[in-house]
């Protein structure tokens, strides 16, 4: 017992009793295999507790501030007065997609569209999907994402109820990518949310899938997410996730990757705003002669913290993965990046490569950069490397010398180093909107 | 267009600044090309630092003065604006900007500056056609990142592309002769030659009597330890190469100061 944290215990009790409530009204689901699940689930983080700072994987990230305020408890339905106009300026101009609308963590039907219609793919909630796909729900759900020893994946497991569930049969390749648009409504109460999401991409078959996170209102938001996405032989699955919350959001959220053999999974991973992000984001080659490709941009000013933490998990040989992550820390902010390469015993010719480079604008900027390598087997071929750096001042002088101005000057060149990352996004329109969003933000 | 009077300046450095230009007096006038010889170190792209507004320079005294307005108070980008251009001796590569992207914004924050419209994006393509053929550079490399992998003659071939392109009003060339092959180095000369009109003007910094064969030069100035200490045609430019510098009488004095 005397694992048990005290620390924030207020806002755990409360949880604890949420969930008791919960259980009381689940009538007869109570019994199925997946409340199986959160009931482990809630036992791991009653023990676990929340993460805090003494911890190696949250010592630059303080989780604090958050539990200080008095959240809404998580299954009270959104009280939501926006519109599909309201919607206009989170959509990506331009782009035919599979619409699925979750305010303050629950599936809204209303503001949600499906344009790909097709008997072998399921695009839909969480609880929608379970009526006809339960076999595929329980076969995956909460079988990636570790509850057992990550307090906050076990706390988003236990409440988990609502979320994106898309599911693409053999062979299947979807052209319009699917939108799954998360916002969070504090315009009446601080609010406590928990996305779950659960991908399952058969063999063969191919999707592009943008997860985004936006915040409303003058109360407070937490938000912790949980993806899992499967990728089963030969599949391909480009995802990108954009945080762009406001300054009183918190975001954690967790992605969980499984790829078989053969299969394909990039990530682009965007962090504009928010007061504190935390993303995990970790893949496990599970198959042979798997592709991974991780990317990363973070964009901070004020007092935001962005904490990325990444773990490629070479389990078997012939992988690749490649990760590309990089920061714009301006004003008092700071960035934390820790990335993992695991290269396990049986992972030989493992190719595995990764980078991080930070530009710092202010002197109270900070960054902690932290690269990590782990290789256990002998015939691989890795690197990875950290820069920290200001703007160039040589560059700078280059471009004003030709008339542009100092502002202009410093736009083009922080445009010009998150260029490649910026390029990884394979959707035109959701590029170009990324692009005017990263130019309006650099601008003073 | 431009006067240099009596310019006192230094570099910053960590051991607290070295004074490089003693003293310099310059005037040029409209239609005009001075070029500006002299032993390495003597301070030549210093004054080109200074006058472009380079960090990392300190004006002690004197006065530069463009077209009658103080210089030293404005900033590297609106001396560019009011018309001065430095064609750079090392120019500096720029990864992810491209040459078209970096050019049509330089375009557009001039022209903005100057209240007028910015340039439609047809204008400007039917521009870049135009000039780079002055400087027989091929479109192709225009898409590419500013002077990332281009050769030190290509690198230079584009300092004078851009300088077709904006069309300033005093443009100093630094060492655009050094690194170009002779068929290069015809091409960029050419180049100037067309672009000359008695409206502007050019400053050329150079080592070699070569490129004055095809840029003449209506003076020519030998600078040394900071100073113009010698002035004259472009036949000065010849005896400098036939005999060198310490031949100078001029510099002889300073150097036995
Ligand atoms: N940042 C600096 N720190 C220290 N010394 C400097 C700095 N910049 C210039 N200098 C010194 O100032 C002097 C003049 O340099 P400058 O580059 O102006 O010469 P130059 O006439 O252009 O020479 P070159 O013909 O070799 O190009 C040199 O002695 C040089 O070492
Ligand atoms: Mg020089």
């Amino acid at each position: 017992m005397d694992k048990i944290s005290t620390e924030n215990i207020d806002l755990k009790i409360k949880l604890l009793e949420d969930f008791n409530n919960l259980e009381v009204n689940l009538n007869g689901e109570s019994k199925n295999n997946i409340h199986k699940i959160r009931q482990d689930a809630i036992a791991s983080f009653e023990e676990l507790g929340f993460p805090v700072k003494k911890m190696e994987e949250w010592k630059y990230t303080n989780l604090k501030p958050v539990f200080k305020h008095d959240f809404k408890t998580v299954f009270e339905p959104a009280k939501t007065q926006l519109k599909r106009k309201d919607l206009e300026k989170y959509l990506v101009e331009g782009l035919k997609v599979n619409l699925l609308v979750f305010i303050n963590g629950q599936f809204n039907e209303k503001l949600s569209s499906i344009v790909t219609r097709s008997e072998k793919i399921f695009i839909g909630s969480f609880s929608e999907g379970r009526i006809s796909f339960n076999d595929v729900i329980e076969k995956h759900f909460s079988k990636y994402a570790d509850y057992k020893n990550r307090s906050l994946t076990a706390l988003n497991t236990a409440f988990a109820k609502d979320g994106a569930f898309i599911y693409l049969k053999k062979g299947v390749q979807v052209s319009e990518p699917v939108h799954i648009l998360n916002i969070a409504d504090a315009s009446a109460d601080s609010v406590m949310i928990q996305p779950r999401n659960l991908i399952v991409a058969e063999e063969g078959s191919d999707i592009k899938i943008i997860e985004d996170y936006y915040s409303l209102g003058d109360n407070h938001s937490f938000t912790n997410a949980v993806t899992e996405i499967y990728c089963a032989p030969n599949a391909r699955l480009d995802r990108y996730k954009i945080q762009n919350d406001n300054d009183k959001a918190y975001h954690v959220g967790t992605t969980q990757v499984q790829q078989e053999q053969d299969s394909y999974f990039s990530d682009t991973t965007i962090s504009w705003g928010g007061a504190i992000t935390r993303n995990d984001l970790n893949a496990v080659f599970n198959g042979t002669n798997t592709e991974c490709h991780f990317y990363g941009l973070y964009l901070l000013n004020g007092k935001q913290h962005v904490d990325n933490h990444t773990l490629a998990d070479h389990k078997m040989p012939h992988c690749y993965s490649n990760e590309l992550y990089k920061g714009i820390i301006d004003d008092k902010a700071t960035g934390v990046f820790n990335g993992k390469i695991m290269v396990r015993e049986d992972a030989q010719k493992t190719n595995a490569y990764q980078s991080n480079g930070n530009i710092l604008l202010s002197e109270d900027a900070t960054i902690y950069s932290k690269p990590q390598l782990e290789i256990f087997a002998d015939d691989v071929k890795c690197s990875h490397g950290a820069t920290t750096g200001q703007l160039n001042k040589e560059e700078m002088f280059y471009l004003r010398a030709r008339g542009i101005g100092k502002d202009e000057a410093r736009i083009l060149l922080l445009n010009a180093f998150a260029g490649d990352v910026m390029d990884s996004v394979k959707i035109d329109e959701l590029r170009e909107k990324l692009r005017e969003e990263l130019s309006k933000k650099l601008i003073k | 267009m431009l006067e240099i009077k009596n310019l006192k300046a230094k570099v910053e450095t960590d051991e607290g600044g070295k004074d490089i230009l003693k003293g310099l007096n310059l005037e040029v006038k409209a239609g005009e090309v001075h070029a500006i010889m002299g032993p390495n170190g003597s301070g030549k792209s210093t004054l080109a630092s200074v006058i472009t507004g380079r960090e990392g320079y300190e004006v002690q005294s004197g006065e530069v003065l463009f077209e009658g307005n103080d210089l030293l108070e404005l900033s590297p980008e609106d001396r560019a604006r009011a018309g001065i251009f430095l064609a750079f001796q090392y120019p500096v590569e720029i990864p992810g900007v491209s040459n078209t992207n970096f050019l049509k914004t330089a375009i557009n924050e001039i022209r903005k500056s100057r209240g007028e419209e910015v340039m439609s994006s047809v204008d400007f393509l039917k521009m870049i056609k135009e000039k780079a053929k002055f400087v027989e550079i091929e479109p192709e490399m225009l898409s590419r990142y500013v002077n990332v992998g281009f050769s030190g003659g290509e690198k230079k071939r584009n300092e004078i592309f851009q300088l077709a392109m904006l069309n300033p009003k005093l443009s100093i060339l630094d060492e655009t002769d050094s690194g170009l092959d002779i068929d290069a180095l015809r091409i960029v000369a050419n180049g100037v030659n067309k672009l000359r009109t008695k409206d502007n003007a050019f400053i050329v910094i150079t080592h070699y009597q070569r490129l004055l064969n095809y840029i003449v030069p209506d003076y020519v100035h030998v600078m040394f330890q900071g100073k113009i200490v010698k002035s004259g045609g472009k036949e000065l430019a010849l005896h400098l190469e036939e005999f060198g510098y310490d031949k100078i009488d001029e510099i002889k004095e300073e150097a036995a100061v």
